[in-house]
């Protein structure tokens, strides 16, 4: 069984949401990706998702871009990320590990190439931002082949009949852009999110991650009431951004800031369970 | 009759239903904008062939638009060459001065009927950018036109013109600070704001319907010259040359002649500083497939998939991808692409300006300096068509400084 599936049965078992922080490998620098993620393992996270950096991120705000920007600047590439993730893999052999990017870099790797090498990477899912579910059927199928899960993104425009479809092709879980706008934007209610997500609800059996402006611990903790697993990623590359010159204070801070946020979500669910009994 | 060993292709059949030309474009967007492409693509489905709607159109393209656009013969230029005849389909002579404008009535017609309130647009040269502002401030509706900050520095004419118009220039210095990343912020603009929010490419490139909408809309200009050519000498021309950056004046010119296979297509890129010095644009000659704003097609990009800075000395040929459609035609080997330099293209400029009285843009200029080659290796009772795509007045300063010349 795929790690992600075998880490949402366990979170639930315990009453538990999933933490997903987001990084982009070789952000501020190649050498620093491995150990934060570690520490992110260690703060609390349940699943990792490792960006790969592109030169023209689309879906993003300039937090993730500027991320983008600052790794290529120390030459990170595709293969470059699969290092990492084998590196990652060695000292950790029950984190889920997911990569998000874009198309176009697998498109010159191969997809055969590269799912074989995700696989042995250790890699457990891929979510390719610019790939929606009309084009990706024969990928889908690769990774699912290689026992690597397709994961694809729900939009709040995203219609009964798209959602059916995504949720198809889709394994491991689905991610909910929270919001209209790119990563990292500003305002996010809870309302229409948990709305949607009941609804989403009626067509999938698949945990159900939200992410895309959740920047602080009582977000997070708000979202970790409706959703499976709550995805952090610019409030936490921000921090990467700032302080790429103090690894140390930028370690500390991540980890602070990730920790707050579990804390938040298991203190919610805590108090909401006991509301339930 | 021969035997039918080739499988003759239908040219006007293309894209399919979901945008494909071959292998090439497609639908390769997040799923924040599927919606959205649903919507205008519904839109666009249902007026394509209303006759309200294209009555208004033609409607535009005669009055405001000034069209239909003359087919000039060079003479002097021709006989200079001392090969085949000249011919310059005149879109420089559109409102506002380009091709561009044939595209942006086209998609505000159909913005208003979508109730849409607010324009976005993204440009390099500043003539898609001039041509959405143009638009906007005729119907009243908000516009902003991203714009790299590279490309705001040396097209300062264009970015006044759309300051003018009421438009918002939003300068953009992510990336290489050109049109690729103009594009990129207009699409995260239209994720953001896409209740209200009308999204207007520029060229034929972008995920589907894009390609086949900027296409119709341009074909105008093919249109045209088929009639004209036809009526002024009873034959179809030998050659049609136009530049190609995203191609859609490219596009507008051949698509209705892809199917007289008598007849020569050349697309013509920007080498700039040359091919092998990799300091150019040409992305048909020199690039391999791949997937960038939202469509699979030609690319330019590093050997781990990274887009890499393009160079041209034209503003709107500084792209590295390419429409689609121009993808699957090179595969096919029914348009054949080529690149001049910058020097090249700059003697282009000079040589039309001080031949014909005309004063091409950069863009242009590359078209004809591939005609300057061309036109020689044919007889004098052969054709050939170039599509005059923009005037160069917004190009003086850049010549000029190229040339030592402070103005």
């Amino acid at each position: 069984m795929n790690r992600i599936t075998r880490r949402f049965e366990a979170l639930q078992r315990n009453g538990r949401k999933a933490l997903i922080p987001y990084i982009t490998a070789g952000d501020p620098r190649p050498e620093l990706t491995v150990p934060i993620m570690h520490a992110l393992v260690e703060a609390g996270a349940d699943i990792i998702e490792l960006g790969v950096p592109f030169s023209d991120p689309m879906a993003d705000g300039p937090v993730i871009q500027k991320a983008c920007e600052r790794a290529l600047a120390h030459g990170m590439s595709l293969r470059g990320v699969l290092d990492l993730a084998r590196e990652f893999r060695r000292t950790d052999a029950d984190t889920p590990l997911v990569l998000m990017g874009y198309l176009n870099p697998i498109e010159c790797m191969g997809h055969d190439s590269f799912v074989t090498s995700a696989r042995d990477a250790g890699v457990d899912g891929v979510l390719t931002v610019d790939l929606p579910p009309e084009e990706a059927a024969e990928f889908a199928q690769a990774l699912e082949a290689n026992g690597i899960a397709p994961i694809f993104l729900l939009a709040p425009t995203t219609s009964d009949q798209r959602i059916q479809q995504i949720a198809k092709m889709a394994r491991g879980y689905l991610y909910y852009v929270s919001l209209k706008g790119v990563t990292g934007s500003a305002t996010l209610n809870t309302g229409e999110v948990a709305a949607k997500l009941a609804a989403i609800r009626t067509h999938t059996q698949l945990p159900l991650g939200v992410g895309f402006g959740i920047k602080d611990p009582p977000t997070a903790a708000a979202i970790a009431a409706v959703a499976d697993a709550v995805v952090v990623g610019s409030a936490l590359v921000t921090k990467m951004g700032e302080l790429a010159d103090d690894p140390e204070r930028m370690r500390r801070e991540v980890v602070e800031l990730a920790t707050a946020m579990r804390q938040a979500m298991d203190r919610h669910q805590a108090s909401a369970a006991v509301v339930t009994a | 009759m021969k035997a039918m060993t080739n499988k003759k292709v239908d040219y006007s059949q293309f894209p399919d239903a979901t945008g494909h030309f071959g292998r090439y474009g497609g639908r390769f967007v997040a799923e924040t904008l599927m919606e959205a492409l649903h919507e205008l693509n519904e839109a666009w489905q249902g007026y394509r062939n209303d006759p309200e709607f294209l009555g208004e159109l033609d409607k535009d393209l005669a009055r405001y638009v000034g069209r239909p656009t003359p087919i000039y013969h060079a003479e002097r230029w021709s006989r200079q060459l001392g090969g085949a005849q000249i011919y310059l389909k005149r879109e420089d002579l559109n409102h506002t001065g380009a091709h561009k404008i044939n595209n942006t009535v086209g998609q505000a017609l159909l913005a208003a009927r979508m109730g849409k309130t607010r324009l976005i647009a993204e440009t390099g040269a500043g003539q898609h950018g001039v041509a959405s502002a143009t638009v906007a401030a005729r119907l009243g509706m908000e516009c902003v036109v991203y714009m790299g900050t590279d490309d705001i520095k040396r097209q300062a004419l264009n970015v006044y013109r759309m300051r003018l118009l009421g438009a918002t220039v939003q300068p953009v210095s992510s990336g290489s600070r050109t049109l690729k990343d103009a594009l990129n912020e207009a699409l995260r603009d239209w994720v953001t704001n896409v209740d209200d929010t009308f999204y207007m490419i520029g060229t034929v490139a972008g995920p589907h319907p894009y390609p086949l909408m900027v296409r119709e809309f341009q074909a105008v200009i093919g249109r045209e010259t088929r009639e004209q050519m036809l009526a002024d000498h009873g034959c179809l021309p030998d050659a049609l040359v136009a530049c190609v950056g995203g191609g859609s004046n490219a596009i507008g010119l051949f698509h209705p002649f892809l199917n007289d296979s008598e007849v020569a297509i050349y697309g013509v890129e920007a080498a700039g500083s040359g091919i092998d010095t990799g300091r150019h644009a040409a992305t048909l000659c020199a690039g391999q497939p791949g997937v960038l704003h939202g469509n699979r097609t030609y690319l330019l990009n590093d050997p781990n998939g990274q887009i890499v800075e393009t160079h041209s000395v034209s503003a709107g040929l500084d792209y590295p991808g390419v429409g689609p459609e121009h993808a699957w035609l090179k595969d096919l080997g029914r348009a054949q692409y080529v690149a001049v330099t910058d020097d090249e293209a700059l003697q282009g400029f000079h040589a039309l300006t001080r031949s014909e009285g005309i004063i091409p843009a950069l863009e242009s200029s590359h078209a004809l300096a591939y005609v300057a080659k061309l036109a020689p290796t044919l007889r004098p009772d052969q054709r050939i068509v170039v599509n005059l795509s923009g005037r160069g007045d917004k190009d003086i300063y850049t010549v000029a400084t190229l040339e030592g010349i402070q103005l």
